[in-house]
């Protein structure tokens, strides 16, 4: 029966084609639009390690006190400094106080690779537990370990896109790199990995690309290794890299693996108890306020996706109803004006039912056409706002981001079509209540 | 034109002017704030650097072998830049006017104040930075050379003199006499304001409230600003490299760009966020209006009977289009008192939750009288084919 309606369906599309033309298209912008405004908010803003985004967390710590107003920290001062001080960032990792745990900021050397030109790239000293807490994938290799970490070993895992420049004849893997004029053994390469945005240090570059190379923080501070990127002062520090170490100067990120709610709380207590003993020594001279956040709330707190990119997605939602509506529009239309079929269909034996089955059915042949066409619009939209954003490397991960893929494809067509029947539910009610003979009274 | 026969006819047929008025509303509230929105990232996008911007380029390198004489090679670096045919003058930078990075520090009138007076961006500059970036001086004068001092990682002094632009210096001193004032930027380390420039540009586009600080980067890895003669900057930019080469080959040497690809980088987003807003808005209008003309399209062809009598009773085509129009007009009217107050409603939760300004209500008024005259045009087509309906229908029909 269904492939009879679907045959009458395309019949009647066929008959009227300026204001089946009309449908499908309203449909098909629609949908293309707010589908490719979709995606690229979901570029911008999608939990970037979904899986484990609510057991990953950033504590917050008042390491200033109410009396300092730096620039970030709001107009009272009533935000916290965002990142740790070298003092509270050792604390943190010697408390131990979660499962896995991690420090890291970010870096920039010279790479020197053995046969070719010296160049500059952006990498991260971290420590061990980086690796399995942020589930970072390895191409070949491994992580290092506690070991490293804790003997300040000249170890380092490579990016994927760095490790193919240094190392153009292969797998990298146990060879030497020359970083910032130290060598350092290559203990791993990554598969190619951004997360996007870059949750874990939003505000040194939310939306870049992946770390190049990866170094022990340890060692990193050993050897004086300055940070590039977010760092922020309340008093400017003089006297060198101790005095630096020293300083209240905010600069480390620290994240946290914390899988039940009885750990968060606990992390919480413990977090509050260390800035109450800071005081205690002396150190701070205000009452402890400390915060924690997950992953998600992280990239709010730092407003990663501008008010603009939200705005679209916005309108792009709004642009849909009203396409919507068009739709309902025209379709009203159509079924009013076959009253005289639906009148001689229900005379000759059709049930309500049976009316009712055909408009839906055509309602979802008009959504399928539109979707299709939406389709093609999201592809073509999305190839425009990529060649906008500048993206050309198709190997990138923002292009990869801003891509069609199959779940995206397969969302687009269950939307069109459940829109469509949606919006064609009040039509087809209304074309179904024929009475025949009055419909062929009229005649 | 009588209104009321024209309303009863709309009543019997609720759902199809309801469906066009909600479209209309809609359209209206999306289509100021949208409009909205772009005109602020115009202004946003158009802001002047404040600098010599068609003939100023930036490049970075880095010494990778570790210089012990790291300052003398800096300073060998800009006289051979300064030296090279084209050029004007050349400096060192850490932070740019609609640059990525930037720098901030409170800026107070008493050493011991609780909160700073205001917060200012922070360039880094010697003795060559007037010339460097053609900026203009409103008051006092620029650095001299034996009042710049190094910068080093971790070794942050503040020097004794330092020049802040207007907007700065009318955030510190209203009354204007900013001048020869002495500012603390630290709670034991005074400067004298010794000179205010005219508006220039923060870093990322922000407010323009900056300070000049006569600061040599002593750092590995360096940032050169170059300002050339008008049109020559292309060959200065090749000429720049080679001669740096020449110089260390050690290096590396990156960011090449004219100051025009810094301003594309930073507004680079605001771009396309505009670019994408003007054609939905552009689709969205096409939409509307296309759902007007199916919509009146049938209309008019369920009304045929009916429109024909009343031809056959002595009204004129003028009248059948006069009532498709004055039909369309209160539906569409309707709907813009609708989108005027929704339109205001959702500007007043964007500006709440996604920091843009407010609307203005004649920015609103301004885009529902278009989406209006768009309607009317839109309803044209299909009016005029039920005015060409002949009064014979009205005998053929029944």
């Amino acid at each position: 029966m269904l492939g009879y309606y679907f045959e009458l369906a395309l019949r009647s599309l066929r008959r009227n084609v300026v204001l089946t033309a009309l449908m499908i298209g309203a449909v098909g912008v629609g949908i293309g639009t707010s589908m490719t405004a979709l995606t690229a908010l979901r570029s911008m803003s999608a939990d970037p390690i979904p899986d484990k985004s609510a057991r990953l967390f950033t504590p917050q710590l008042d390491a200033w006190g109410p009396q300092s107003a730096r620039p970030d920290q709001g107009a009272n001062g009533d935000r916290l400094p965002i990142g740790f001080t070298y003092r509270d960032a050792v604390a943190l990792m010697q408390a131990h106080r979660a499962p896995r745990q991690a420090v890291m900021y970010p870096v920039g050397m010279d790479v020197r690779p053995a046969r070719s030109r010296p160049f500059q790239a952006e990498g991260r000293a971290t420590s061990a537990d980086f690796f399995p807490m942020f589930e970072v994938p390895f191409a070949s290799g491994a992580p290092w370990g506690q070991k490293e970490d804790d003997d300040r070993e000249s170890v380092a895992v490579l990016g994927a896109k760095l490790a193919a420049r240094a190392f153009p004849q292969g797998d990298a893997v146990g060879k030497t790199l020359n970083l910032g004029g130290r060598d350092y053994r290559v203990l791993g390469v990554l598969k190619p990995w951004a997360p996007l945005p870059r949750f874990y240090d939003p505000n040194s570059g939310a939306y870049s690309e992946g770390e190049g190379f990866l170094i022990p923080f340890s060692t990193a501070i050993a050897r004086q290794i300055t940070v590039v990127g977010y760092e922020n002062c309340a008093e400017v520090p003089t006297g060198g890299w101790e005095a630096h170490l020293n300083s209240s100067c905010v600069w480390i990120e620290f994240w946290a693996e914390l899988p039940t709610a009885a750990q968060v709380r606990d992390f919480r207590t413990w977090l509050h108890d260390y800035a109450a003993e800071q005081r205690q020594l002396g150190r701070f001279h205000w009452p402890p306020r400390v915060d924690l956040h997950d992953v998600v709330d992280w990239l709010v707190y730092n407003k990663v996706v501008p008010g603009a990119v939200r705005a679209i997605s916005l309108v792009a939602d709004s642009f849909l109803v009203v396409c919507l509506l068009n739709a309902v529009g025209v379709m009203l239309a159509r079924f009013a004006s076959r009253g005289k079929e639906f009148g001689l269909r229900r005379a000759l034996g059709a049930s309500r039912r049976n009316v009712f089955l055909q408009c839906v059915t055509e309602s979802a042949t008009i959504g399928l056409l539109g979707g299709l066409l939406g389709l093609a619009l999201t592809a073509l939209g999305l190839t425009g706002l990529r060649s906008l954003l500048g993206v050309t490397d198709p190997t990138s991960a923002v292009h990869q981001l801003v891509s069609l893929d199959s779940g995206m494809v397969l969302i687009t067509l269950v939307v069109a079509v459940a829109a469509t029947v949606c919006a064609g539910l009040y039509p087809t009610l209304r074309a179904s209540r024929v009475q025949p003979a009055w419909q062929l009274k009229v005649q | 034109m009588d209104i009321l026969p024209i309303l009863r006819a709309l009543m019997r047929n609720k759902t199809g002017a309801l469906l066009i008025g909600l479209q209309i509303a809609l359209t209206i509230a999306m289509l100021c704030n949208s409009l909205s929105i772009i005109e602020q990232l115009g202004q946003r996008m158009r802001q002047p650097a404040g600098i010599d911007e068609a003939n100023i380029f930036v490049l970075s390198t880095a010494f990778v072998d570790d210089p012990p004489d790291l300052k003398a090679r800096l300073l060998g670096d800009l006289a051979a830049l300064r030296s090279l045919p084209g050029v004007i003058d050349a400096d060192t930078a850490i932070t740019l006017p609609l640059g990525g990075n930037s720098y901030g520090e409170g800026v107070s009138l008493k050493p011991d104040q609780r909160y700073p007076t205001a917060v200012g961006n922070l360039y880094f500059d010697t003795d060559h930075g007037l010339a460097t970036y053609g900026l203009k001086l409103t008051a006092g004068r620029w650095f001299h050379a034996d009042e710049v001092i190094d910068l080093r990682f971790y070794e942050n002094r503040y020097p004794a003199s330092i020049v802040v632009t207007q907007e700065l210096a009318r955030a510190l001193f209203p009354a204007g006499n900013a001048l020869g004032q002495q500012v603390w930027l630290t709670p034991t380390q005074s400067s004298r304001i010794i000179g205010v420039v005219a508006t220039v540009a923060a870093p990322g586009g922000g407010k323009s409230q900056s300070m000049y600080l006569p600061e040599m980067p002593i750092n590995k890895g360096a940032t050169y600003v170059v300002r050339t003669k008008p049109g020559t900057q292309a060959a200065v930019m090749r000429a720049a490299q080679d001669r740096l080469f020449e110089l260390a080959n050690q290096r590396v040497i990156q960011n090449l760009v004219p100051f025009t690809e810094i301003r594309a980088r930073t507004f680079q987003l605001d771009r396309v966020v505009s670019i994408v807003l003007t054609t939905v808005c552009a689709l969205l209008l096409a939409v509307t209006a296309c759902g007007i003309v199916g919509l009146t399209m049938y209309w008019v062809a369920q009304r045929r009977p009916q429109i024909g009598v009343r031809r056959a009773l002595g009204a004129r085509r003028i009248d059948v289009l006069a009532y498709f129009h004055t039909e369309n007009l209160l539906i569409a009217g309707a709907g813009a008192v609708l989108g005027i107050g929704l339109g205001m409603a959702v500007n007043v939760q964007l500006a709440k939750n996604l920091e843009l300004t407010r609307v203005s209500v004649a920015y609103v008024c301004a885009g529902a009288l278009v989406v209006l005259v768009l309607c009317q045009a839109a309803v044209l087509w299909p009016a005029l084919r039920a005015a060409s309906i002949p009064p014979a229908v009205a005998a053929r029909a029944q």
